[in-house]
């Protein structure tokens, strides 16, 4: 490999260090309005009017626009369209968040003072705000039952499993919200230009979702809609689907407006009215045979969705999946709930409803090696899938599976048995201060699998000007996870030019074909093999015309490094490339690419779940200080099987990211509500790490079990390095204290 | 209020309501939009200035406030030392927090030309990131220290 796997410095960024990179909020255009929004700031009732008149009255107020203004449908929701973009007159307010009514205006001030003078008369009804009140169904928040959706996993007999067991553990868990808290808030800025094209510069992971659900609102036909995706200061998942609801609005007063408006969330709204990670309650009873291996595994998780559905029935398709961890079990019966509230509607957040099953059945792994006297490394290793094994829905795993070799490295890079020594030596001689180590093991299904393989299918466009600088255009997206970067080395690797010659420009959606959502770690298998397939193309119309014209065979020519050989003779690639211009070579081309079927029951939930997996382990050791209850993560070691490293940096940094973003869900960050109004709005009280709060250092190693549908071998990394940390942070408190852990957040409480 | 002050070096006058924050009168004015707004209530550093050398919370600060002072962002870096060292480093994902760690960095390698890695950690505090986990950033701000150290080894 060239270039594949080495260290290069990221293509994006001295632009963002120099303060070039340009975010939604960074655009302005000539004679633009601001938007604000008007909240129904109630959990639970009926609207009966509302009134705009006094919002008009203000100078510099252009339009308020209610759902009466909405001239396309005034509905959102991936699965089933359950949430109103506006609340009509009659209908029902189902969280604090829900959106009434809308203002363009001269100017920031005057659109946040108008949006105070519109005035609703809701009646209020009891909100459902717990999921055990919502599983009563007493009150219904929304559609038939609070109970709104279900899946689930049946293979073997479960109850076998129990009756075969030595050991059998029932254990329930509970976690919590976790906001996203990108740096950078929701925002966008739409213009309904003078030739009648909807113009809407977005932050946001998936463009394309923009661009069919303002179509939906507006009642435009897609070619009239340009979604243009922004710089994206952070997504995690929380710029999934919430990018629609935000960019409908400056869309819908540009269109009444004829004018550019801009919308920018302050963090406060955005705390408020976007998605969370689910909180959870989980039920596990897993069977053992005395040696630690695993017979089944029955569990009942509950995911609190919210007021609307949302993203929450593909979230739920992961978390079933990922309920019985990276281990083989032969009897599971899994069940996973999707549950409406009075609050805020969750999604998408990095690991996708797997982190919550994850913590759960982790947990349950170092219980069992515990009570069984096995080392928590031991049972994980005995466990674990390996090729020719089968996971818990029955997916034989025929390649690419490093579970093992992870493991292995971390046992090997972190020194384990001199570790475990230290921790015990040092808690003998500490009173107050006790350390604690962790083990996680997990796998991830990359990309969407068989719940959502409609969306499975990738775009890019690359296209070498004469001059031998290259433009790729890719319909995923970058939001600060590396994509361009890696985009970069694949074609950089194909065609031998140089790094610094190539640029990926933010996607648009009057460009290129769907490629479907930047979530579920997909970008790197999808645009990648997309920008791997068109790269190719064209180096091939390259080489046949260069044999050709120099009358050479097509294996005397070769790229790399910025040169061109063509048998004996070097050329630069632009020499190369304005020779071929001239020439009418084709130097642009579109690669495309969509996985090979999967095939799942989804009503037993058995089949093959996802194309790949990747594999991951982690070792936390934590120091956590009894008197105060104050847990620090000194320090941590990760291996992840990701097929193949392209961006090496890029992984690093993901890695790094990840475990910092899990320890922050696992130890520290905490929405708190009453009476389904979200208190911890902002930074002074929804608390998120600090650069004091990292570990001193997190040794990061790769295994690279090739994945062969993969651009050369890789698989993804986005989710996973978030998953691992939990778990191990929660198991290290486990040790530490020498109690289980088992609700995350960890609270003083639980400690003291 | 009519103020005039120095904005990476040039002499500005402007006339600004009273009310208006410094972050909005510079970025929505000026257009000095290397500053970025992520909680607007003190706690997250992207709006981070250089005002007479010190780093301040733009979002905090109004802009008549701003009236004889000597004003830095990035904009207005000459020495790109520090960029380069983020770059370098792969301390920047999304970018977003960059511009005002990079301006705490500034502000705390002109106070200690070599700080400890508690030290970089105490002015690099009132910084959020939530992509990189903070490790890349504290090596960055040491990479600035050894470039810096390198280039007055040649003087
Ligand atoms: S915007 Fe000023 S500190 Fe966050
Ligand atoms: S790089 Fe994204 S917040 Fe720091």
């Amino acid at each position: 490999m060239k270039i594949i796997g080495k260290k290069v410095k990221r293509i994006d960024g001295f632009q963002k260090a120099e303060g070039s990179a340009k975010y939604a909020s960074d655009y302005y255009f000539h004679n633009m309005l601001y938007a604000s929004v008007v909240y129904a700031n109630v959990p639970h009732g009926i609207l009966k009017n509302i009134d705009v008149s006094k919002a008009y009255e203000l100078p510099g107020v252009v339009y308020v626009a209610t759902y009466k203004d909405v001239p396309g449908i005034n509905k959102f929701g991936h699965v089933i369209k359950d949430m109103n973009f506006l609340v009509p007159i009659g209908d029902k307010v189902r969280f604090e968040g829900d959106v009434i009514a809308l203002i363009a205006a001269e100017s920031k001030e005057i659109a946040e003072k108008a949006a105070k003078l519109v005035s609703c008369e809701i009646e209020e009804l009891p909100p459902v705000l717990t999921i055990d009140e919502a599983l009563k169904d007493e009150i219904i928040v929304n559609g038939d039952s609070n109970i709104g959706f279900h899946r689930k996993i049946r293979k073997g007999h479960i109850e076998d499993a129990f009756k075969d067991a030595d050991l059998v553990l029932e254990m329930n868990f509970e976690t919590g919200y976790q906001e996203h808290a990108y740096l950078e808030p929701q925002g966008a800025v739409a213009y309904y230009t003078p030739d009648n094209v909807m113009e809407i510069y977005v932050s946001a992971q998936c463009p394309f979702y923009v661009h069919e659900d303002v179509a939906n609102i507006l009642g435009l036909p897609l070619n009239k809609i340009n979604v243009i995706q922004t710089e994206t200061g952070g997504g995690f998942g929380g710029k999934e689907d919430v990018p629609s609801y935000v960019a409908a609005k400056p869309a819908l007063l540009s269109y009444l407006t004829k004018r550019p408006v801009k919308l920018i969330y302050t963090r406060e709204m955005d705390i408020k009215e976007t998605s969370k990670r689910h909180p959870s309650k989980s039920y596990f009873k897993v069977a053992f045979k005395k040696d630690g291996t695993i017979l089944g595994v029955k569990s009942k998780t509950y995911l609190d969705m919210g007021a609307y559905s949302t993203l929450s029935p593909i979230v739920m398709y992961r978390t079933t999946v990922h309920s019985c961890g990276t281990y083989k079990v032969p009897h599971v019966f899994v069940d996973v709930y999707g549950v409406y509230t009075n609050k805020v509607p969750c999604g998408a957040f990095r690991g996708f409803g797997s982190p919550q099953v994850l913590f759960a059945i982790e947990s349950v792994m170092d219980e069992a090696a515990k009570r069984l006297n096995i080392d928590p490394y031991e049972i994980r290793l005995k466990n674990t899938l390996d090729v020719g094994d089968e996971t818990a829905t029955g997916h034989k795993l025929t390649s690419s599976v490093g579970a093992k070799k992870t493991l292995k490295k971390v046992y090997e890079i972190s020194n384990y048995p001199k570790l475990k020594d230290y921790v015990k030596k040092y808690n003998e001689t500490n009173k107050f201060k006790k350390l604690g180590l962790g083990w996680s093991h997990i796998f991830y299904g990359v990309s969407l699998g068989s719940g959502g393989q409609h969306l499975d299918g990738a775009s890019a466009e690359v296209l070498i000007q004469p001059d031998g600088t290259i433009n790729i255009m890719i319909g995923n997206t970058e939001m600060g996870q590396g994509a361009k970067t890696t985009m970069a080395i694949i074609a950089s690797e194909i065609l031998g030019q140089k790094l610094d010659k190539i640029s990926v420009l933010q996607p648009q959606t009057l460009v290129l074909q769907d490629s479907g959502p930047t979530v579920a770690s997909r970008t790197t298998i999808f645009s990648g093999n997309a920008v791997r397939i068109a790269a190719k193309k064209i180096k091939e119309n390259i080489i046949g015309f260069l044999s050709n014209y120099f009358g050479v065979g097509k294996n005397e020519i070769s790229f790399s490094d910025g040169n061109v050989l063509v048998r004996d003779k070097i050329f630069t690639f632009e020499e190369i490339t304005e020779l071929c211009n001239k020439n009418n070579v084709k130097l642009s081309e579109i690669g495309w690419y969509k996985t090979p079927k999967l095939h799942f029951d989804h009503e037993k939930g058995i089949g093959e779940a996802y194309i790949t997996y990747t594999f991951s382990t982690q070792l936390s050791l934590v120091e956590v200080d009894i008197l105060t209850g104050k847990i620090s993560l000194k320090e941590a070691w990760v291996c992840h099987d990701i097929g193949k490293v392209i961006n090496y940096d890029g992984a690093i940094g993901q890695v790094h990211g990840g475990v910092v973003q899990g320890m922050g869900y696992a130890i520290m960050e905490e929405i708190k509500q009453d009476n389904g109004k979200i208190l911890t709005d902002n930074f002074n009280n929804y608390i998120i790490p600090t650069i004091k709060d990292a570990p001193q250092n997190i040794h990061v190693e790769f295994v690279e079990e090739e994945f062969s549908e993969g651009p050369f071998g890789a698989k993804g990394l986005g989710e996973p390095s978030l998953m691992s940390s939990p778990p191990s942070i929660a198991n290290a408190v486990s040790n530490a204290i020498n109690k289980r852990i088992s609700k995350i957040p960890i609270s003083m409480e639980d400690i003291i | 209020m009519i103020i005039k002050f120095k904005l990476n070096g040039k002499e500005i006058v402007k006339d600004v309501p009273v009310h208006k924050r410094a972050l909005d009168f510079l970025r929505d004015d000026l257009g000095v939009l290397s500053i970025k707004e992520g909680c607007g209530e003190g706690e997250c550093g992207a709006c981070t200035i250089l005002v007479d050398g010190k780093n301040i919370h733009s979002c905090l600060m109004l802009a008549v406030e701003l009236d004889g002072k000597e004003v830095l962002t990035v904009e207005g870096l000459k020495d790109k030392t520090i960029q380069n060292a983020f770059v370098e480093a792969g301390a920047i994902q999304c970018g977003f927090c960059t511009p005002g760690f990079i301006i705490s960095t500034k502000a705390l390698l002109n106070e200690n030309k070599n700080p400890s890695s508690e030290e970089i950690k105490e002015a690099l505090e009132g910084n959020l990131c939530r992509c990189t986990g903070y490790l890349k950033i504290e090596e960055a701000v040491k990479l600035a220290v050894k470039m810096y150290n390198k280039g007055s080894d040649k003087k």
